[in-house]
């Protein structure tokens, strides 16, 4: 019998990822890019930003994602250890109230999400949070 | 605020019962001599409030046998802290005399000898003893029910947790918070929670769809007792879906949210909170870590974790309190607030000698009911342990009950290696002692597991392991789902704790050859 995912859920002792942590460093470099492009090679500072995402995705094909940055004129959201990183870029005009954005991502394995946003007076800043994929695990 | 003196004379209830008397010394008649309800009750009212906690039931309605683990490892920040400290060590840190009843009650060593003195703990009926008496004392203290009550047993199991509803009602909680009640399935936990006579806490317990707060579990409920203006917190288990199956309950979404726990902190206090109280089933280390963030929380009742501890653990100006499972425990901490402060504490782990505490009469009633038209199939005898022979659970990597569990799924299903999920619930069994139908229910009792048979890569089970591992080593607590190791039969492993996910597991060898298993290996 093969080992499918149904098979794996009703063994309900869990834990189980396929996720391999080889990729990182061959996407790290798309991020970077990324991350250059959107800055023009300035310095990125880290605070200003604050990201709320959950510490273990329920559901990887579907995690919520919160960026909020005060003064902010535009905010990238990258997810680094996607094949394609980039998620979205948030843009405010100099009327909007809340300079925040939610979305819903999918990471293809456990990595870093991060926001960098660029402020109204130039200067880039930065937040992050890892975010765990994994399909099991064993409750106490 | 709070002095290592208040700490002592919150020590725990039967610590100065029985010194000196050294391994070996005691009989069953001098261990319950020395025992009255009387002085595990004993307690100097203090304050203006009191909390009741019991946590992680997990459906134990009568007195059980419970063994606390010997292995518990703490990694990151906790390497060494408690609960992460066992056995010797543990009685040390509690001033605990060997071979005395908190010996017997907080620590491993010489379970099934001290068992055989002191005999069984917990029984719902004795719990409303317990209940009951502080009551007398403190008419309105609070009743907190951290969660995993309707699981664990075969009557909850076939009457879909409503034995467990029927028992506690009897007890009059105020306010509860969830884990394992949810793999009952969300409409059944739905159809309890509609007709609960008491409020059903879960500041982290979402609509999946949209994201948001839910009706059906509200954040907090404010309590209005001796003068005091007390709100309690719900925290559900962060991992239902990820630890359980979300299919079970996919219109919620869990997790820590600790942004949106400060938030229900800050309106709580901003409508007049003058002591906040959070009803967790976060897990020890968790609750530690999110008590260094949140601010304001005064008291966290802390589940899931299974940890006992004789005395709260202080994280700034957050005490977190740690009650045990199974019924074996009742923690009652007595509050003292003036002014929208917390000014002190008092507090005792009450452990529950069944031999020692009258049962309610009126509770135990109830519970028969619950059990009788199942008599038959609970009594039936399965087996016999040996007589050098106990069966427990606790313990990081391993315990008794899943090595029995592991050999009968290689042996039955004719595989070589079997695995069994690492779960922190289910009684022991001491030697020369039946195997019920009962106690196979209380240590395998699940609404979705299944035996079977199926094949993998050696590289595949490397993955499962290094998974496993990630949930218990990971040294941030909030990467931690609160379990313990996948148990094995068949294979072996060796595993440095201290390393990533993805290097922690290593020589992994099929016992039945000694070989050493290779990733290509289908098993």
């Amino acid at each position: 019998m093969d080992f499918t995912r149904r098979n794996i859920l009703a063994l309900g002792s869990g834990a189980f990822a396929v996720a391999t942590f080889a990729g990182l460093p061959a996407f790290a470099s798309k991020t970077d890019d990324a991350i250059a492009a959107f800055t023009g090679g300035a310095d990125v500072s880290d605070g200003g930003v604050v990201m709320t995402a959950p510490e273990i995705a329920e559901n990887g094909n579907t995690v919520p994602v919160a960026v909020s940055a005060p003064g902010a004129v535009s905010i990238m959201v990258l997810a680094t250890g996607n094949p394609t990183p980039a998620v979205a870029t948030f843009n405010f005009g100099p009327l909007a109230g809340a300079r925040s954005g939610s979305t819903r991502i999918r990471l293809a394995k456990t990595q870093d999400v991060i926001a960098i946003a660029k402020m109204e007076d130039g200067t880039f800043r930065r937040a992050g949070a890892t975010v765990k994929v994994t399909i099991g695990g064993c409750g106490g | 605020m709070i002095s290592r003196r208040d700490f002592l004379q919150t020590s725990m209830a039967a610590a100065a019962l029985y010194g000196g008397s050294g391994f070996g010394n005691w009989g069953r008649l001098a261990a319950q001599q020395s025992l009255t309800q009387r002085k595990l009750l004993e307690f100097d009212t203090f304050g203006n409030v009191s909390l009741i906690h019991v946590t992680d039931i997990h459906a134990q309605l009568k007195p059980i046998f419970f063994r606390e683990p010997e292995i518990n490892i703490g990694v990151g920040a906790n390497r060494g802290q408690v609960p992460h400290v066992t056995g010797a060590d543990f009685r040390k840190l509690y001033g605990i005399d060997d071979g005395s009843a908190s010996a017997y009650a907080l620590s491993h060593n010489d379970f099934s000898a001290l068992a055989k003195g002191y005999g069984r703990v917990g029984g719902l009926d004795r719990v409303a003893t317990v209940v009951n008496h502080i009551r007398s004392e403190r008419p309105d203290a609070l009743l907190l029910d951290g969660g995993d009550t309707w699981h664990g047993s075969y009557t909850c199991h076939h009457t879909a947790g409503q034995d467990m509803v029927n028992v506690m009602n009897t007890l009059r909680p105020d306010a509860m918070t969830f884990h394992w009640e949810f793999t009952l399935g969300s409409e059944r936990v739905n159809e309890i929670v509609e007709n609960l006579p008491f409020a059903a806490l879960g500041q982290n317990i979402f609509d999946s769809e949209w994201d948001e707060p839910t009706e059906m579990f509200p954040p907090y409920k404010f309590f209005e007792t001796g003068g005091v203006k007390v709100a309690v917190i719900g925290q559900a288990f962060p991992y239902m879906p990820i630890a359980n199956p979300g299919w079970m309950f996919p219109e919620y979404s869990f997790g820590i949210r600790d942004e949106n726990m400060q938030a229900m902190v800050d309106e709580v206090r901003a409508q007049g909170a003058e002591l906040v109280v959070c009803l967790s089933h976060n897990g020890f280390d968790v609750d530690k870590q999110m008590a260094g963030i949140v601010t304001g929380i005064d008291v966290i009742l802390s589940g899931h974790t299974h940890d006992a501890l004789p005395e709260p653990v202080l994280v700034g100006k957050t005490i977190i309190v740690a009650s045990g499972s199974n019924g074996k425990f009742v923690s009652r901490v007595d509050l003292d607030v003036r002014n929208g402060q917390m000014m002190g504490f008092r507090h005792k782990l009450i452990p529950i000698f069944s031999d020692v505490i009258t049962p309610d009469a009126e509770v135990q009633k109830v519970i028969d009911a619950q059990r009788a038209p199942f008599e038959t199939q609970l009594n039936e005898v399965i087996g016999r342990t040996a007589d050098d022979q106990t069966l427990y659970r606790r313990g990081n990597f391993n315990g008794t009950w899943d090595d029995l569990i592991c050999n009968a799924l290689i042996e039955e299903r004719e595989a070589d290696i079997a695995l069994s999920p690492g779960v922190r619930w289910g009684p022991s069994i001491l030697p020369g002692q039946d195997i019920t139908r009962e106690d196979i229910w209380n240590v395998t009792s699940m609404s979705y597991g299944e035996a079977y048979k199926t094949e993998m890569t050696g590289e595949f089970l490397h993955v499962v392991l290094e998974d496993v591992a990630d949930n218990l080593f990971n040294p941030d607590p909030y990467y931690q789902q609160g379990g313990d190791m996948v148990r094995v039969g068949g294979l072996g492993y060796r595993i440095d704790i201290n390393k990533p996910q993805g290097q922690r597991i290593t020589d992994m060898t099929l016992l039945k050859t000694g070989d050493r298993i290779d990733p290509s290996q289908d098993l």
